[in-house]
C-alpha cells in the first residue's frame, strides 16, 4: 500500500500555517499530537448536540451522551486487542494510569523490601510515581542499565530480576531514545520469576500496532494526546482479575454503588477507578481520534515513520559535529541529537525560526541525561503527517546553526 | 541568516559564549551560589569576593548552558569587577527592563555595561529564552544574600 502522506496532511488543519515566514514543519509529535478534522469535528458535534453529564441522568441527552462515551470503552478494547472492555480504566494521561496502580494496586499488595524494576531510560512518569511508594512503604526502586546504543538487554533484566520482585514497569517506547523495548521478552521472563509487568504505552502507542494479549502485560497505559486525541484523555489497562482486587483510587461520586454515612461500597471496575465527572467531550474526542488511525492503520503508520527515521538518519548523520543519541537497532519515529557547537536550547530557538518545532531539552528524562552524561537534547519525533519535506527543513534548518555557530 | 536571529546572536554574544571569561572557581570567594534552570539544565556555580566596603573585587563562575546564559554570565563577571554591590543591583534592575521590553532607566550607569546588556536584550523577542539572560543576575542576587542555591522556575 502506498502511505498517501499528502492526504493525510489535509486532514489536519493546523499544519497549512506558517511560522515564522516559514511552513510549519511540526517535529514534536512525541512531546503531543497534532488533531485531525475528524477529531475537532467530533467534539464540536458532541458539545453541539448531545453534550450532557453521564451515568446519571434520565433525561434524553444523558443517555444519549452517556451510550456515546461508553461506546469508546470497547473500541479501545480492540485497538489494544484486550480480552473484555471493563479492562479499560479511563484516566487523564498516562501519569495518572501510573500513580493509579501504585497507590491502589501498589499499596495494597507490596510491601517493605519489596522491588519494582524500571529501566534507566524511563521517563519521569514511570519514576516518580514508584519513588513517593517508596517513601510511603518501603519499597525498592531498581533500575536496569541500558547500552550505550541506548538499548535494553533482557538478560540484563533478567539478571535484575529476583525473587523480591514484584513489579517490571518499563516504557515500551523510549521518549528521548526511541527505543523499541522487547517488552513481550521482558514480560515472559517478569512472569517467570512471580512479577507483573506494567508497560509504559505513551510513545508506542500511536507509532506502533499494541497487542496487549501478545505482551501479556498485566497494565498497559497510555495518553490520548499523543494519539491526536485531546488532552485530558488517558487509558489504565488492567488484566480483569488483577484490576478486581484493587481499591478505588479517588473516592467520589460515580465509583460507588452505595453509601451511607457508615459505609460505603464501590462499584465494580472499571468504574471504581473513575470517580467525578470525567473529561467526557474529550473521550468522545479520544474515539475519533482511535478510528481515524485504525483506519488508516497502526502498521501502515509503523511502516511510514519507519522510512522516514532512516531518511532522518541518512540526512543528518553526515552533518559535521553532529551526534545522534540513541542508535539502537529497533527504533521509533524519534532522532535525539546534539551539536558540538551549540547547546540544543540554541539549536531549538534556531530551528523555530525557520518554522521548524522541536523539543529541546531534557525531555523529562533527567536520570537517563545524566546516565548519557547531557544536560540536554534536541529532539525531531514524527507523526502519522510527517512528510520528507519536514525532515528537509530539519537538515536545512541545522546547516543554519552551523552557519551561526560555527 | 534571518535579521531576528542576528539580533539575538549578536558577534558579542557568540564571542562571550563560546569564550567565556573569568571562567573559573574562586578559593577565596566569601559569596557563591549554583544557579539553575530546571527546563533546560542549565547550571553554573558563582564565586564572588566583596571586600568591607562592598566592592566586588574578583568575580568568576563556572558550568555549563546555553549562548546566551553563558554569555550573560561571561560578560556580568566582566563588567561587574570593581563595581559595588548597589552598582550590580542597578545594572540587574536595567537588565531585567531591557530584556523583558520595558522602559529601562539608565542614568547614572557604567555606559560600558549598559551596551553589553542592550547586546543581550535581544531576547526581548525570545520570552522562553529571557530566563538564559537573567540566570547568572539571579544566581548573583542569590550569592550576595548568602542563598546558596537559585532556581529559575
Amino acid at each position: 500500500m502506498i502511505f498517501d502522506v499528502e492526504r493525510y496532511r489535509k486532514d489536519f488543519p493546523i499544519l497549512a500555517q506558517r511560522i515564522h515566514g516559514h511552513p510549519l514543519a511540526y517535529l514534536d509529535s512525541a512531546a503531543s499530537a497534532q488533531k485531525p478534522r475528524a477529531v475537532i469535528d467530533a467534539m464540536t458535534h458532541f458539545m453541539e448536540n448531545d453534550y450532557s453529564n453521564i451515568h446519571r441522568g434520565v433525561h434524553e441527552l444523558s443517555q444519549r451522551a452517556t451510550a456515546m462515551y461508553e461506546a469508546v470503552r470497547p473500541r479501545i478494547q480492540r485497538f489494544i486487542n484486550a480480552d473484555y472492555e471493563d479492562e479499560i480504566v479511563f484516566t487523564r494521561g498516562a501519569t495518572e494510569s501510573i500513580n493509579l496502580v501504585a497507590q491502589t494496586w501498589g499499596r495494597k499488595f507490596l510491601k517493605a523490601g519489596d522491588e519494582v524494576l524500571i529501566t534507566a531510560l524511563e521517563h519521569h512518569a514511570n519514576i516518580v510515581p514508584w519513588q513517593i511508594l517508596r517513601d510511603q512503604i518501603g519499597i525498592v526502586l531498581r533500575v536496569v542499565p541500558i547500552t550505550p546504543e541506548g538499548e535494553v538487554r533482557v538478560e540484563d533484566v533478567n539478571a535484575a530480576l529476583s525473587s523480591q520482585t514484584k513489579l517490571v514497569s518499563v516504557a515500551h517506547v523510549s521518549n528521548v531514545l526511541g527505543t523499541i523495548l522487547p517488552v513481550k521478552e521482558i514480560a515472559a521472563l517478569a512472569h517467570k520469576a512471580g512479577a507483573l509487568v506494567l508497560i509504559d504505552g505513551a510513545q508506542s502507542i500511536s507509532h506502533l500496532p499494541v497487542d496487549v494479549r501478545d505482551m501479556d502485560a498485566d497494565f498497559f497505559v497510555f495518553s490520548g494526546h499523543k494519539l491526536y486525541g485531546p488532552t485530558s484523555t488517558g487509558v489504565l489497562y488492567g488484566k480483569r482479575g488483577i484490576l478486581k482486587t484493587m481499591p478505588p483510587y479517588q473516592g467520589g461520586g460515580d465509583m460507588i454503588a452505595s453509601v451511607t454515612f457508615a459505609e460505603t461500597t464501590f462499584k465494580e471496575p472499571p468504574h471504581r477507578f473513575e470517580a467525578g465527572t470525567p473529561p467526557i467531550t474529550e473521550v468522545i474526542g479520544l474515539g475519533a481520534a482511535i478510528d481515524y488511525v485504525s483506519a488508516i492503520g497502526m502498521q501502515n503508520i509503523a511502516t511510514h515513520e519507519n522510512e522516514l527515521l532512516s531518511y532522518a538518519t541518512d540526512r543528518l548523520l553526515p552533518i559535521k559535529g553532529l551526534h545522534i543519541v540513541g542508535t539502537a537497532a529497533k527504533k521509533s519515529g524519534i532522532v535525539s541529537f546534539i551539536m558540538d557547537q551549540a547547546h540544543p536550547h540554541d539549536i531549538g530557538t534556531i530551528l523555530d525560526r525557520s518554522g521548524v518545532a522541536i523539543r529541546a531539552g531534557h525531555h523529562c528524562a533527567q536520570p537517563l541525561m545524566e546516565h548519557l552524561g547531557l544536560v540536554a537534547t534536541a529532539r525531531a519525533s514524527f507523526g502519522l503527517y510527517t512528510n520528507r519535506k519536514d525532515i528537509d527543513a530539519l537538515v536545512e534548518a541545522v546547516n543554519k546553526v552551523q552557519e551561526i555557530f560555527g | 541568516m534571518s535579521d531576528d536571529l542576528r539580533d539575538l546572536y549578536q558577534d558579542l554574544i557568540l564571542d562571550h559564549g563560546k569564550h567565556p571569561r573569568n571562567f573559573r572557581a574562586l578559593p577565596n570567594a566569601n559569596h557563591e551560589a549554583l544557579g539553575h534552570n530546571p527546563l533546560c539544565g542549565d547550571k553554573l556555580n558563582l564565586y564572588v569576593s566583596v571586600d568591607d566596603k562592598g566592592v566586588i573585587q574578583d568575580i568568576g563562575f563556572q558550568g555549563s548552558g546555553c549562548a546566551i546564559s553563558v554569555a550573560s554570565a561571561s560578560m556580568m563577571t566582566e563588567m561587574l569587577k570593581g563595581k559595588t554591590t548597589k552598582e550590580a543591583a542597578q545594572l540587574f534592575d536595567y537588565l531585567h527592563a531591557s530584556c523583558t521590553g520595558k522602559p529601562a532607566d539608565e542614568a547614572g550607569l557604567d555606559e560600558d555595561a549598559t551596551d553589553r546588556i542592550k547586546a543581550l536584550s535581544g531576547v526581548r523577542d525570545y520570552p522562553i529564552r529571557v530566563k538564559c539572560a537573567t540566570l547568572a543576575w539571579h544566581t548573583l542576587q542569590a550569592a550576595l544574600k548568602d542563598e546558596k542555591k537559585v532556581t529559575t522556575e
